[in-house]
């Protein structure tokens, strides 16, 4: 009664501090993260520590295929050099492979001076694509999709510094300081057959801020990749391994396209929650489809309003991007960029740009031009999220199978 | 002012390396070995380089302390066992000691074996077989990858002017400087 406001809440700090204790350890933790004892204790809390968590390297597929997203991602593509001949691209992939198998098991890479870097792989992994000319460096035969996308006039507005690339290496885990490591040891190593040509990095929410599982939320705030196929989902092998189709180098690997979609947060600011939710054809608050249920549910095309209009609308992205064959989806996996704004940028009003933000759209499928290209030219057709959205990079790799132990991504190709 | 003593790596261990070893490619090797190497690697050199340096740990598997007297390669005619003391190199007159149960370290700025001549270049992603011989006179073998790396360069860098000029002329002075194949 007589507390001033400013004593209110140090006593109720107190009160939960004193409920908390009663409660046991477990309860303090909880209170701590939840944010409800702002500076409570200095005692460590070690029950999410991840840092000495694998994903093995070796097997029948690359591991960033198939492992769980992790918290941060790096991508980096590589121009051959011209000397870089069939044996050159044995030694170069060779050598990387060595460097991933190492790093993101927990230990150095070879030269490596600084192996205390490794020791946290945190879910590290590595997975290793080629263009069409790497193929053929290699000497093998390339599929027909393996070429750039077609063009798409109505969106694109690509950037070579985007876009392209020889050889591509997605990097993702829970801990962007072994990333960083791999990734020095994996350019050092290429100095002698290809140079950098892009690296893009990209980000989730960080590890032990959702439970595992949770859909990650692009930086429009949408709950972003809900119908995306995982590994133990029927349909998820149909969709993504190649098969007999494919050369024989190929079998058991995949595709990657990586789309750098820019995302215009100023003219987004300006659409109110009803017209963001329209664009989507899903709620904000949880990925629910606007037709009702929760985030995992049907979205239903058909339902209509007491006005006779669907709920959902024709141009919303979840209309022109449904593909009700599962074996013809595609696998995403996306992450967000948000990288300083460059200088003399401006808005669409002419202003010094505030942001610089987007998403790194990856996805594995099967055949890039039976599953990829078709969705693809229905969202530049039509779709809602277009208005705020501009695809500046492009890129299309074969993700060759994984490997064994003493073997190297990419070996098939020698075969 | 040091006096460099000639190589340890004489071209009749070379020969006999390249017979026991002919088809050896792992990281370990040797029947009964009481040495392992793990992460064996070298750095890449040009010819006109004129030195490189293998590197990797030796794993004693004996409860004895192993010496390890001479390397050779048969790709690589002229080997020496090095250290590198206070920044300045020092060849290894009475070789490298791996104590009983446990580990040396070959490393920049450490021991190291040095490759004193190169008649072909050392390029990334090469395979290149080693022998050590050991003070009972067995042999162990291992292959190390090259890797490019800036570092390691004590030989150039911090030993005396003179040492380096020594090491060239040794090596230009070097009879059996022929590539091995």
């Amino acid at each position: 009664m007589g507390d001033t406001p400013r004593r209110g809440p140090s006593r109720r700090q107190l009160l939960l501090g004193g409920a908390a204790v009663g409660a046991g350890a477990a309860a303090t933790l909880g209170a701590e993260r939840a944010g409800l004892l702002p500076g409570t204790g200095p005692a460590a809390d070690t029950t999410g520590v991840n840092g000495e968590r694998i994903v093995p390297f070796h097997g029948a597929r690359q591991a960033g295929v198939t492992s769980t997203p992790g918290a941060y991602a790096t991508y980096v593509a590589f121009d051959l050099l011209e000397s870089t001949d069939r044996d050159g691209m044995r030694a170069w992939l060779s050598l990387l492979s060595d460097d991933a198998a190492r790093l993101t098991q927990g230990r150095g890479a070879l030269a490596d001076l600084e192996p205390e870097l490794a020791v946290r792989p945190a879910g590290l992994t590595a997975t290793f694509g080629l263009s069409r000319e790497a193929v053929h460096r290699a000497g093998a035969a390339a599929p027909d999709w393996l070429r750039p996308l077609p063009a798409f006039p109505k969106i694109d507005a690509l950037e070579d510094r985007w876009s392209g690339g020889d050889v591509v290496v997605l990097l993702h885990g829970d801990d962007p300081t072994s990333i960083s490591h791999l990734l020095r040891m994996l350019v050092r190593d290429s100095r002698s057959f290809a140079t950098v040509r892009w690296r893009q990095d990209g980000f989730r929410r960080a590890y032990g801020s959702d439970p595992h599982g949770t859909t990650m939320r692009n930086l429009f705030g949408q709950v972003d990749g809900t119908t995306t196929p995982r590994p133990e989902d029927a349909g998820f092998d149909a969709a993504v391994w190649a098969g007999p189709e494919a050369p024989a180098w190929l079998r058991g690997g995949t595709s990657l396209v990586l789309r750098r979609i820019a995302m215009n947060l100023e003219t987004w600011d300006e659409v109110g929650v009803d017209g963001r939710e329209n664009a989507i054809g899903r709620r904000l608050s949880d990925g629910a489809p606007l037709t009702g249920g929760t985030e995992h549910d049907d979205v239903d095309l058909e339902a209509t309003d007491a006005s006779g209009f669907t709920v959902v609308n024709p141009a919303a992205h979840v209309a022109r991007a449904r593909v009700e064959d599962p074996s013809s989806r595609i696998v995403r996996i996306g992450y967000n960029y948000d990288d300083p704004v460059e200088a003399g940028a401006v808005d669409t009003q002419g202003r010094p740009a505030v942001s610089n933000v987007g998403l790194l759209f990856g996805s594995w499928q099967r055949d890039v031009d039976a599953q990829y290209v078709p969705m693809q030219r229905r969202l530049a057709e039509a779709d809602l999220l277009n208005t705020w959205t501009t695809p500046i990079g492009s890129g299309v790799w074969a993700i060759p199978p994984g490997c064994e132990e003493g073997g190297f991504v990419g070996e098939t190709l020698f075969a | 002012m040091s006096i460099r003593p000639r190589f340890l790596a004489t071209a009749a261990v070379a020969l006999a390396a390249a017979t026991a070893l002919a088809g050896c490619a792992s990281d370990t090797a040797s029947s009964e070995a009481a040495l392992t190497v793990t992460d064996p690697w070298v750095k890449t050199a040009a010819t006109e380089d004129m030195m490189s340096a293998a590197f990797g740990t030796l794993v004693n598997t004996t409860d004895e302390d192993v010496t390890v007297v001479a390397a050779t390669s048969d790709q690589y005619p002229a080997l020496e066992l090095h250290e590198v003391v206070d920044g300045a190199m020092q060849e290894l007159g009475d070789g490298m000691v791996v104590p009983a149960g446990g580990e040396l370290a070959l490393e920049p700025g450490g021991f190291h074996i040095m490759v004193m001549e190169l008649p072909e270049a050392i390029e990334p992603g090469d395979e290149v077989d080693f022998t050590l011989e050991l003070a009972d006179g067995s042999t162990v073998g291992f292959t190390a990858t090259a890797k490019d790396f800036d570092g390691g360069n004590e030989e150039y860098h911090d030993s005396g002017s003179d040492d380096m000029e020594m090491e060239m002329d040794m090596s230009s002075d070097a009879p059996e400087a022929e590539p091995s194949h």
